[in-house]
């Protein structure tokens, strides 16, 4: 084993205010409240900024705002909305460092992962929707299709930014007005993409940004004069929107949890099924709603796959999110590791085994070791609920058949995974998986152009691609 | 020589090919347009509701699973069966609509062409909405359509054949299945209809009819976790909130009444199918 020097990213590059606004009709301006929350470094405890978590009259007063902006942004010609979403893109690719470093330090994410992954997703994503603002009579949703106003949108704090683009971006593109609100543990970066817009001299009131929890949330969701809403986070809130929008016209959708198998056949590439098991669950401490949190192993690999599973995890470096050696961040919040260690006690108590490789804890900050689950049932905990950790579940299975009624005995539907060297296999299985995406011989792949999105409880609505436009337009 | 006595029709509800009177025993009576006295019909129970329900989800594997080219075959053929009853529908839309027989005769042409419509979709419907995504990376990535699987279904009160026609095709032609409360007021149609249904190669299931009370049975089937999605198309403002609320339980995917009074003589679109679809989309490696 190699020893690691540390590799530090300087966090120069960042300006953190002491305290932050609401973002409303292009200006900053304070909270009618007098409620204002640090948020803070998960992996140091230490507070970054102080920000207002805004009440039931800003998000009015934000509302109205993207209200006055629709009618001059929606009869902009496509063109020119499509001008300012490009300037917005580049603005990203320029700041794309600067950004990367501050979600690493909001979030708790591995630097790799935000630089990498995140950065390079956002900036694409408003690339690509800003090149169908002036085609969407081209995009099989009628000649002259119509955006639907003002979009209320509420985003988790898992992919802080890349969350926000999904939203913003096709809304935008569609001709709509935005309110979004961060989630309460992650607002710096839309505070900064708040900057951006600015930058882009983007119209006052076209983005809107609301910091706040969940009764923010609430007011934003549940506000007359919003026409749209888009939600990302836990199926309970996703219900509680379902229920609020009941009897109103508000369109709706909705990108809620899962509880993804990622199902390995006798036949793989054993050494890449590994590798994709590893990303399925550790990318980004699991906190990944399409994570494969399920590995079901089929009986005669069993043990090879999991002797080379531990091995692997065995390698992995937990520690500090801005050293560009770390695979495995801090946990985002308190809640959240409070939430996994209960799931985790509740996997031991159930009866299933539980191992971690040896691996060191810093001292402060949120932390949970990579954890795996052997001997686990169905009727487990573990292997039904959501736990949003790094913590794999495995599960074996003898015949495909098997392997497709285990996948699907969940009332998600998000996400699966397959690795098989067979491609009739492959195929059959796609069939079969009741899930959205379905990764074969890969895992956590996302692209702008891909539509993601759920089966059954895990939300409906598609967001990317052609398909992420109608959530956006009057059809 | 005496006037022959005519052989009146029962009419019982339509679950998993069968024609069951309602567990509960109960029946309503149901008039004509003029207020006479047409049949009594059977007044559909939570408990048939449920039966219904398994009984879609039953014909679910087979029907989604079957090929594109097989549904529209059968849509078609249901299509042509109609039409042979045509004289039957004729008199019961007038009947139910009090509408002159020439208008009667018109929703029942239209209700046969809608049929052969949506015949047509089931193998192009795939086409249109799916397709490859160009991601920036060595990925094969195909999206594609699939049905939800059981969709309940609150039938339009008004245009008691054509209405009904237009909602269960857009949903069966994709692979889904349904349970569909028919009109409260016009239920008789309904169930002549699964009569065609009956006789048509179309698997026992897939298409389901309680004839009764929306208020009533709508909700039982808004709030059962075993339905992926609901058409209130045919509930009144009250209904339709309700079952909305109720349908967040399992988050059924719910298409809420139009706002305007719907014409069920234009070009439908694709909204119905769309509705009721969902969009998988799979990845894989391009590599040697």
């Amino acid at each position: 084993m190699f020893e690691y020097a540390p590799a530090p990213e300087s966090r120069e590059i960042v300006d953190i205010k002491p305290s932050y606004g609401l973002f409303i009709g292009g200006e900053w301006v304070d909270s009618l409240g007098e409620d204002h929350h640090k948020t803070i470094n998960p992996a140091s405890e230490e507070v970054l900024a102080e920000v207002a978590w805004a009440t039931e009259a800003d998000v009015d007063r934000a509302v109205q705002a993207a209200r006055k902006a629709f009618a001059t942004w929606s009869a902009l010609p496509g063109s020119e909305r499509a001008k300012y979403i490009f300037r917005i893109a580049r603005i990203i690719q320029e700041r794309s460092r600067e950004l990367a470093v501050l979600e690493t330090l909001d979030n708790g994410k591995p630097i790799r992962e935000s630089r990498d992954v995140d950065l390079p997703l956002v900036a694409a994503h408003f690339f690509y929707y800003a090149g169908w603002a002036d085609k969407l009579g081209y995009a099989g949703f009628g000649a002259d299709p119509r955006p639907l106003g003002v979009a209320g949108q509420v985003i988790p704090w898992n992919f802080p930014l890349l969350m926000l683009a999904w939203k913003i971006a096709p809304a935008l593109a569609c001709g709509n007005t935005v309110v979004l609100k961060p989630a309460e543990t992650t607002p710096l970066t839309a505070l900064a993409f708040a900057e951006i817009c600015r930058q882009a001299d983007l119209p006052p009131g076209v983005v809107n940004i609301v910091t706040g929890a969940g009764e923010t949330g609430a007011a934003l969701v549940n506000h007359p004069g919003v026409d749209k809403v888009a939600f990302t986070g836990s199926t309970e809130v996703g219900r509680m929107i379902a229920r609020s929008v009941a009897g109103t016209r508000k369109k709706l959708t909705l990108e809620l949890g899962g509880k993804a198998a990622n199902i390995v056949f006798e036949d793989a590439a054993l050494d890449q099924a590994v590798e994709g098991i590893v990303n399925g669950i550790f990318f980004n401490q699991g906190h990944v709603c399409c994570a494969g949190s399920r590995l079901l192993v089929q009986e005669s690999v069993a043990d090879e796959v999991l002797d080379a599973l531990k091995r692997r995890l065995s390698t992995l470096r937990l520690g500090d999110p801005m050293d560009k050696n770390t695979d495995i961040g801090a946990i985002n919040s308190a809640a959240q590791l409070a939430k996994i260690r209960e799931l985790s006690e509740a996997g031991v108590s159930e009866g299933a085994e539980r191992w971690s490789p040896a691996c060191p804890i810093p001292d402060r900050g949120f932390w949970f070791p990579p954890t795996v689950f052997t001997g686990v049932a169905q009727s487990h905990r573990i292997a039904r609920e959501e736990i949003f950790g790094p913590v794999l579940s495995v599960l074996t299975f003898r015949t495909p058949a098997e392997a497709v009624e285990k996948a699907n005995n969940t009332p998600y539907g998000l996400s699966a995974g397959v690795w098989t060297e067979k491609g009739s296999r492959i195929l059959w299985m796609a069939d079969r998986l009741r899930a959205g995406v379905v990764w074969a011989n890969t895992f956590n792949r996302f692209d702008p152009t891909s539509p993601f999105g759920g089966f059954k409880e895990s939300g409906y609505g598609r967001e990317g691609g052609r398909h992420g436009l109608e959530a956006y337009l009057a059809v | 020589m005496s006037e022959r006595l005519a052989v009146r029709k029962t009419y019982k509800l339509f679950i998993g090919g069968a024609f069951p009177r309602s567990e509960s025993g109960r029946s309503y009576a149901v008039t004509s347009s003029k207020g006479d006295f047409l049949a009594n019909a059977a007044k559909g129970s939570r408990k048939d509701a449920r039966d219904a329900v398994a009984a879609a989800r039953k014909a679910f594997p087979g029907w989604s699973s079957a090929t594109p080219y097989n549904r529209g075959q059968i849509l078609y053929r249901v299509a042509e069966m109609l039409e042979g009853r045509r004289a039957q529908f004729v008199a019961e839309v007038v009947d139910a609509d009090g509408v002159t027989a020439k208008k009667a005769g018109e929703l029942v042409d239209a209700a046969v062409d809608r049929l052969v419509w949506y015949a047509g979709w089931s193998d192009k419907i795939g086409a249109i909405r799916g397709g490859a995504n160009p991601v920036a990376g060595p990925y094969f990535n195909l999206s594609t359509v699939e049905p939800m699987g059981v969709v309940a279904v609150v039938a339009p009160p008004a245009g008691p054949l054509l209405g009904l026609v237009s909602v269960i095709a857009p949903l069966i032609v994709t692979g889904n299945t349904c349970v569909v409360v028919a009109s409260e007021r016009a239920p008789l149609p309904s169930i002549t209809l699964a009569e065609v249904l009956a006789t048509s190669d179309l698997p026992g299931g897939v298409v389901n009819i309680l004839t009764g009370s929306a208020g009533e049975i709508a909700p039982w089937l808004a709030g059962h976790m075993d339905v992926n999605g609901i058409d209130l198309t045919g509930a009144d403002a009250d209904l339709a909130v309700r079952c909305e609320e109720l349908a967040a339980e399992n988050l059924k995917r719910v298409l809420r009444p139009a706002q305007e009074t719907v014409d069920w003589l234009a070009d439908p679109g694709m909204d119905r199918m769309t509705a009721f679809l969902e969009t998988k989309t799979v990845w894989h490696p391009i590599g040697v």
